[in-house]
Protein backbone atom coordinates (compact mmCIF):
# COMPACT_ATOMS: atom_id res chain seq x y z
CA UNK A 1 0.00 0.00 0.00
CA UNK A 2 1.26 3.10 -0.68
CA UNK A 3 -0.62 6.30 -0.20
CA UNK A 4 1.99 9.15 -1.68
CA UNK A 5 2.48 10.39 -5.22
CA UNK A 6 4.32 13.03 -7.08
CA UNK A 7 2.83 15.60 -8.83
CA UNK A 8 2.66 19.08 -10.78
CA UNK A 9 0.21 21.70 -9.84
CA UNK A 10 -1.67 23.00 -12.73
CA UNK A 11 -3.35 25.67 -11.57
CA UNK A 12 -7.01 26.39 -9.96
CA UNK A 13 -10.82 26.12 -11.48
CA UNK A 14 -14.14 25.43 -10.42
CA UNK A 15 -17.00 22.76 -10.96
CA UNK A 16 -19.58 22.37 -10.11
CA UNK A 17 -21.25 19.62 -6.81
CA UNK A 18 -24.26 18.14 -6.51
CA UNK A 19 -26.01 20.86 -5.50
CA UNK A 20 -25.07 23.01 -7.85
CA UNK A 21 -22.89 24.86 -5.62
CA UNK A 22 -19.88 26.17 -7.37
CA UNK A 23 -15.97 24.15 -5.62
CA UNK A 24 -13.03 26.04 -5.94
CA UNK A 25 -10.49 23.28 -7.20
CA UNK A 26 -6.70 22.61 -7.55
CA UNK A 27 -5.64 20.88 -10.71
CA UNK A 28 -2.92 18.60 -9.95
CA UNK A 29 -1.41 16.51 -12.59
CA UNK A 30 -0.30 13.58 -10.44
CA UNK A 31 2.42 11.03 -11.54
CA UNK A 32 2.45 8.70 -13.39
CA UNK A 33 5.33 7.99 -10.73
CA UNK A 34 8.02 5.13 -11.10
CA UNK A 35 9.86 3.20 -8.32
CA UNK A 36 13.59 3.57 -8.56
CA UNK A 37 14.84 2.06 -5.87
CA UNK A 38 13.43 -0.36 -3.18
CA UNK A 39 15.05 0.29 0.28
CA UNK A 40 14.43 -2.86 3.01
CA UNK A 41 15.37 -3.27 6.69
CA UNK A 42 18.35 -5.33 5.55
CA UNK A 43 20.27 -3.20 3.04
CA UNK A 44 19.23 0.30 4.41
CA UNK A 45 17.98 0.12 8.13
CA UNK A 46 14.14 0.64 7.00
CA UNK A 47 11.63 0.31 4.16
CA UNK A 48 11.23 2.73 1.95
CA UNK A 49 10.71 3.44 -1.76
CA UNK A 50 12.12 6.35 -4.08
CA UNK A 51 9.41 7.59 -6.57
CA UNK A 52 10.52 9.46 -10.05
CA UNK A 53 8.46 11.86 -11.52
CA UNK A 54 8.59 14.16 -14.41
CA UNK A 55 11.33 13.99 -17.45
CA UNK A 56 14.76 15.67 -17.83
CA UNK A 57 17.06 15.39 -20.73
CA UNK A 58 19.22 13.00 -21.03
CA UNK A 59 22.34 14.95 -21.70
CA UNK A 60 22.03 17.23 -18.62
CA UNK A 61 21.94 13.75 -16.14
CA UNK A 62 25.41 13.07 -14.45
CA UNK A 63 26.79 9.51 -14.64
CA UNK A 64 25.81 8.63 -11.38
CA UNK A 65 21.88 9.78 -11.73
CA UNK A 66 22.47 7.73 -15.37
CA UNK A 67 23.66 4.19 -13.57
CA UNK A 68 20.89 5.00 -10.79
CA UNK A 69 18.29 5.49 -13.48
CA UNK A 70 19.89 2.05 -15.82
CA UNK A 71 19.38 0.14 -12.87
CA UNK A 72 15.27 0.32 -12.55
CA UNK A 73 15.46 0.79 -16.65
CA UNK A 74 13.07 4.58 -16.47
CA UNK A 75 14.25 7.93 -17.01
CA UNK A 76 15.42 10.24 -16.46
CA UNK A 77 13.15 11.81 -13.95
CA UNK A 78 13.08 15.01 -13.41
CA UNK A 79 12.52 14.75 -9.39
CA UNK A 80 13.74 11.91 -6.94
CA UNK A 81 11.77 11.59 -3.64
CA UNK A 82 11.64 8.86 -0.43
CA UNK A 83 8.38 7.41 0.33
CA UNK A 84 8.51 5.25 3.61
CA UNK A 85 6.26 2.19 3.21
CA UNK A 86 5.44 -0.85 5.91
CA UNK A 87 6.41 -3.30 3.43
CA UNK A 88 8.46 -3.32 -0.06
CA UNK A 89 7.49 -7.02 -1.03
CA UNK A 90 4.55 -5.49 -3.26
CA UNK A 91 6.83 -3.25 -5.46
CA UNK A 92 9.43 -3.70 -7.85
CA UNK A 93 12.08 -1.16 -9.36
CA UNK A 94 10.37 0.65 -12.22
CA UNK A 95 6.51 -0.31 -10.92
CA UNK A 96 4.77 2.30 -12.01
CA UNK A 97 2.26 4.17 -9.31
CA UNK A 98 -0.55 6.41 -10.93
CA UNK A 99 -3.18 8.55 -9.13
CA UNK A 100 -5.62 5.59 -8.98
CA UNK A 101 -4.44 4.97 -5.94
CA UNK A 102 -6.90 7.63 -4.45
CA UNK A 103 -10.60 8.04 -4.49
CA UNK A 104 -12.84 10.54 -4.54
CA UNK A 105 -13.72 11.83 -1.24
CA UNK A 106 -10.76 10.77 0.22
CA UNK A 107 -8.45 13.65 1.92
CA UNK A 108 -4.72 14.13 1.37
CA UNK A 109 -2.33 16.99 2.01
CA UNK A 110 -0.11 18.39 -0.55
CA UNK A 111 3.33 20.00 0.10
CA UNK A 112 4.50 22.44 -2.22
CA UNK A 113 7.09 24.97 -2.60
CA UNK A 114 5.51 28.65 -1.71
CA UNK A 115 6.05 31.51 -4.76
CA UNK A 116 9.29 33.64 -3.57
CA UNK A 117 8.50 36.55 -2.56
CA UNK A 118 12.33 37.53 -1.81
CA UNK A 119 13.72 40.09 0.80
CA UNK A 120 9.45 41.62 2.20
CA UNK A 121 9.05 44.22 5.11
CA UNK A 122 6.94 43.21 7.81
CA UNK A 123 3.77 44.78 6.27
CA UNK A 124 3.74 42.14 3.43
CA UNK A 125 5.28 39.37 5.33
CA UNK A 126 3.24 39.73 8.65
CA UNK A 127 0.34 41.99 8.33
CA UNK A 128 1.73 44.50 10.03
CA UNK A 129 -0.64 48.10 9.85
CA UNK A 130 1.38 50.80 7.84
CA UNK A 131 1.57 54.15 9.03
CA UNK A 132 -0.25 57.05 7.41
CA UNK A 133 0.54 58.29 4.36
CA UNK A 134 -0.28 62.01 4.25
CA UNK A 135 0.14 65.28 6.48
CA UNK A 136 3.62 64.90 6.40
CA UNK A 137 3.78 61.52 7.81
CA UNK A 138 7.06 59.60 6.78
CA UNK A 139 6.18 56.73 8.30
CA UNK A 140 4.28 54.77 6.08
CA UNK A 141 6.15 51.45 5.74
CA UNK A 142 8.78 50.89 8.68
CA UNK A 143 8.41 48.36 11.17
CA UNK A 144 8.10 50.79 14.04
CA UNK A 145 10.15 49.79 17.37
CA UNK A 146 10.51 46.61 17.94
CA UNK A 147 11.49 46.75 21.22
CA UNK A 148 12.57 48.42 25.23
CA UNK A 149 15.51 50.07 25.27
CA UNK A 150 18.56 49.32 28.34
CA UNK A 151 16.57 46.49 29.51
CA UNK A 152 16.92 43.76 27.97
CA UNK A 153 18.90 46.33 25.51
CA UNK A 154 18.61 43.52 22.81
CA UNK A 155 15.55 42.42 20.60
CA UNK A 156 13.89 39.26 22.10
CA UNK A 157 13.97 35.58 19.65
CA UNK A 158 11.05 35.63 17.49
CA UNK A 159 10.85 38.88 16.78
CA UNK A 160 9.09 39.53 13.47
CA UNK A 161 11.18 41.54 11.42
CA UNK A 162 11.46 41.89 7.36
CA UNK A 163 13.57 38.89 5.55
CA UNK A 164 13.10 36.22 2.46
CA UNK A 165 9.23 35.22 2.49
CA UNK A 166 8.16 32.36 0.03
CA UNK A 167 10.00 29.58 -1.59
CA UNK A 168 10.07 27.40 1.12
CA UNK A 169 8.04 24.31 1.66
CA UNK A 170 4.16 24.61 2.38
CA UNK A 171 2.20 21.82 3.61
CA UNK A 172 -1.90 21.75 2.74
CA UNK A 173 -3.46 19.36 5.17
CA UNK A 174 -7.08 17.83 4.60
CA UNK A 175 -7.54 18.83 0.92
CA UNK A 176 -10.77 17.13 -0.17
CA UNK A 177 -10.12 14.85 -3.13
CA UNK A 178 -12.98 16.41 -5.79
CA UNK A 179 -12.02 14.06 -9.04
CA UNK A 180 -9.66 11.50 -10.08
CA UNK A 181 -9.09 10.83 -13.28
CA UNK A 182 -6.54 8.08 -13.94
CA UNK A 183 -6.46 7.93 -18.10
CA UNK A 184 -5.48 12.20 -17.71
CA UNK A 185 -3.26 11.49 -14.64
CA UNK A 186 -5.06 14.29 -12.78
CA UNK A 187 -6.50 14.83 -9.18
CA UNK A 188 -8.70 17.95 -8.59
CA UNK A 189 -8.65 19.05 -5.03
CA UNK A 190 -11.11 21.18 -2.96
CA UNK A 191 -9.16 24.40 -2.59
CA UNK A 192 -5.72 26.15 -2.42
CA UNK A 193 -2.53 24.81 -3.08
CA UNK A 194 1.23 26.25 -2.38
CA UNK A 195 3.24 27.52 -5.05
CA UNK A 196 3.30 28.67 -8.80
CA UNK A 197 1.84 26.65 -11.77
CA UNK A 198 3.74 23.88 -12.83
CA UNK A 199 5.46 23.40 -9.97
CA UNK A 200 6.30 20.35 -8.25
CA UNK A 201 4.28 19.07 -5.32
CA UNK A 202 3.96 15.58 -3.29
CA UNK A 203 0.28 14.45 -2.58
CA UNK A 204 -0.01 11.97 0.17
CA UNK A 205 -2.81 10.62 2.11
CA UNK A 206 -3.58 13.02 5.01
CA UNK A 207 -1.91 12.27 8.71
CA UNK A 208 -4.74 14.42 10.25
CA UNK A 209 -7.31 12.90 11.96
CA UNK B 1 -3.12 36.40 -15.14
CA UNK B 2 -1.33 34.53 -17.62
CA UNK B 3 -2.33 32.17 -20.63
CA UNK B 4 -4.43 29.40 -18.98
CA UNK B 5 -3.28 25.70 -19.12
CA UNK B 6 -4.47 23.25 -21.43
CA UNK B 7 -5.74 20.84 -19.50
CA UNK B 8 -7.65 23.53 -17.20
CA UNK B 9 -9.40 24.57 -20.10
CA UNK B 10 -10.36 21.22 -21.38
CA UNK B 11 -11.97 20.95 -17.40
CA UNK B 12 -13.57 23.73 -17.75
CA UNK B 13 -14.84 22.99 -21.16
CA UNK B 14 -16.75 19.64 -20.32
CA UNK B 15 -18.69 21.67 -17.08
CA UNK B 16 -19.72 24.51 -19.40
CA UNK B 17 -23.24 25.08 -21.14
CA UNK B 18 -23.88 25.54 -24.40
CA UNK B 19 -27.77 25.99 -24.24
CA UNK B 20 -27.38 29.69 -22.98
CA UNK B 21 -29.39 32.61 -24.80
CA UNK B 22 -27.58 35.74 -25.83
CA UNK B 23 -28.18 38.38 -23.66
CA UNK B 24 -26.39 41.13 -22.19
CA UNK B 25 -26.91 44.36 -20.01
CA UNK B 26 -29.90 46.13 -19.64
CA UNK B 27 -31.80 42.68 -21.10
CA UNK B 28 -34.70 41.81 -18.80
CA UNK B 29 -34.31 38.29 -18.49
CA UNK B 30 -36.57 35.36 -16.59
CA UNK B 31 -34.07 32.92 -14.79
CA UNK B 32 -35.57 29.50 -13.82
CA UNK B 33 -33.99 28.32 -10.88
CA UNK B 34 -34.13 24.95 -9.40
CA UNK B 35 -34.81 24.74 -6.12
CA UNK B 36 -34.09 21.52 -4.23
CA UNK B 37 -36.32 21.53 -0.74
CA UNK B 38 -35.73 17.81 0.59
CA UNK B 39 -36.46 15.54 -1.41
CA UNK B 40 -38.89 17.74 -3.66
CA UNK B 41 -37.12 20.10 -6.72
CA UNK B 42 -39.62 22.29 -7.98
CA UNK B 43 -38.68 26.11 -10.23
CA UNK B 44 -38.61 29.65 -8.96
CA UNK B 45 -38.78 32.37 -11.99
CA UNK B 46 -36.19 35.30 -10.83
CA UNK B 47 -37.11 38.13 -13.29
CA UNK B 48 -34.98 41.75 -13.76
CA UNK B 49 -32.70 43.29 -15.09
CA UNK B 50 -29.06 42.26 -16.32
CA UNK B 51 -27.06 44.68 -14.50
CA UNK B 52 -23.79 42.74 -14.99
CA UNK B 53 -21.76 40.33 -16.50
CA UNK B 54 -18.96 38.57 -15.44
CA UNK B 55 -15.53 36.70 -17.08
CA UNK B 56 -17.13 36.21 -20.12
CA UNK B 57 -16.41 33.20 -22.00
CA UNK B 58 -15.08 31.05 -18.89
CA UNK B 59 -16.78 28.53 -16.71
CA UNK B 60 -16.26 31.22 -13.74
CA UNK B 61 -18.46 33.63 -15.47
CA UNK B 62 -21.84 34.75 -13.43
CA UNK B 63 -24.11 37.83 -14.26
CA UNK B 64 -26.08 39.75 -11.84
CA UNK B 65 -30.12 40.31 -11.67
CA UNK B 66 -31.70 42.77 -9.99
CA UNK B 67 -35.43 43.23 -9.78
CA UNK B 68 -37.59 45.45 -7.26
CA UNK B 69 -39.81 43.11 -5.20
CA UNK B 70 -42.47 45.30 -2.98
CA UNK B 71 -40.74 48.19 -3.28
CA UNK B 72 -37.11 46.71 -1.99
CA UNK B 73 -34.43 46.00 -4.81
CA UNK B 74 -33.12 42.55 -4.62
CA UNK B 75 -30.25 41.21 -6.67
CA UNK B 76 -29.09 37.87 -7.46
CA UNK B 77 -25.91 36.97 -8.82
CA UNK B 78 -26.33 33.51 -11.05
CA UNK B 79 -23.13 31.41 -11.88
CA UNK B 80 -23.59 31.73 -15.75
CA UNK B 81 -22.80 27.40 -16.48
CA UNK B 82 -24.74 26.47 -13.24
CA UNK B 83 -26.99 23.43 -13.12
CA UNK B 84 -29.14 24.48 -10.86
CA UNK B 85 -30.07 27.29 -13.57
CA UNK B 86 -33.19 25.13 -15.93
CA UNK B 87 -33.00 27.73 -18.31
CA UNK B 88 -32.36 31.47 -19.09
CA UNK B 89 -35.24 33.46 -21.03
CA UNK B 90 -34.73 36.30 -22.70
CA UNK B 91 -37.42 38.67 -22.66
CA UNK B 92 -36.60 42.38 -23.50
CA UNK B 93 -33.55 43.55 -24.84
CA UNK B 94 -32.63 46.87 -23.85
CA UNK B 95 -30.46 49.57 -25.09
CA UNK B 96 -27.99 51.20 -22.70
CA UNK B 97 -24.66 52.71 -23.20
CA UNK B 98 -22.22 50.92 -20.45
CA UNK B 99 -21.61 47.32 -19.26
CA UNK B 100 -21.86 47.26 -15.84
CA UNK B 101 -25.30 49.41 -14.74
CA UNK B 102 -24.73 49.98 -10.96
CA UNK B 103 -26.31 53.77 -11.87
CA UNK B 104 -29.77 51.75 -11.64
CA UNK B 105 -29.34 50.82 -7.40
CA UNK B 106 -29.66 54.71 -6.92
CA UNK B 107 -33.22 55.32 -9.41
CA UNK B 108 -36.21 53.84 -8.90
CA UNK B 109 -39.83 53.87 -10.61
CA UNK B 110 -39.48 55.81 -14.10
CA UNK B 111 -36.20 57.14 -13.64
CA UNK B 112 -35.12 53.42 -13.92
CA UNK B 113 -36.51 52.25 -17.53
CA UNK B 114 -34.57 51.08 -20.38
CA UNK B 115 -35.15 51.78 -23.78
CA UNK B 116 -35.49 48.87 -25.55
CA UNK B 117 -33.25 47.71 -28.35
CA UNK B 118 -34.38 46.74 -32.00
Amino acid sequence: MIKTIIGRKLGMTQVFGEEGEAIPVTVLEAGPCFVTQVKTVENDGYNALQLGFGTRKPHRVNKPLKGHFAKCGKGPFRILKEVKVDSTDEFDLGQEIKVDIFQVGEKVDVIGTSKGRGFAGTIKRWGFHRGPVSHGSKNTRPPGSIGCSAWPSRVIKGKKLPGHMGNRRVTVKNLQIVDVRPEQNLLLVKGAVAGAPNSFVIIRKTNKR
Amino acid sequence: MGVKNKVISMLEKENMRTDIPDFRAGDTVKVHVRIREGEKERIQVFQGVVIRRHNRNQLTATFTVRKVSYGIGVERIFPLHSPMIEKIEVVTRGRVRRSRLYYLRNLRGKAARIKERR
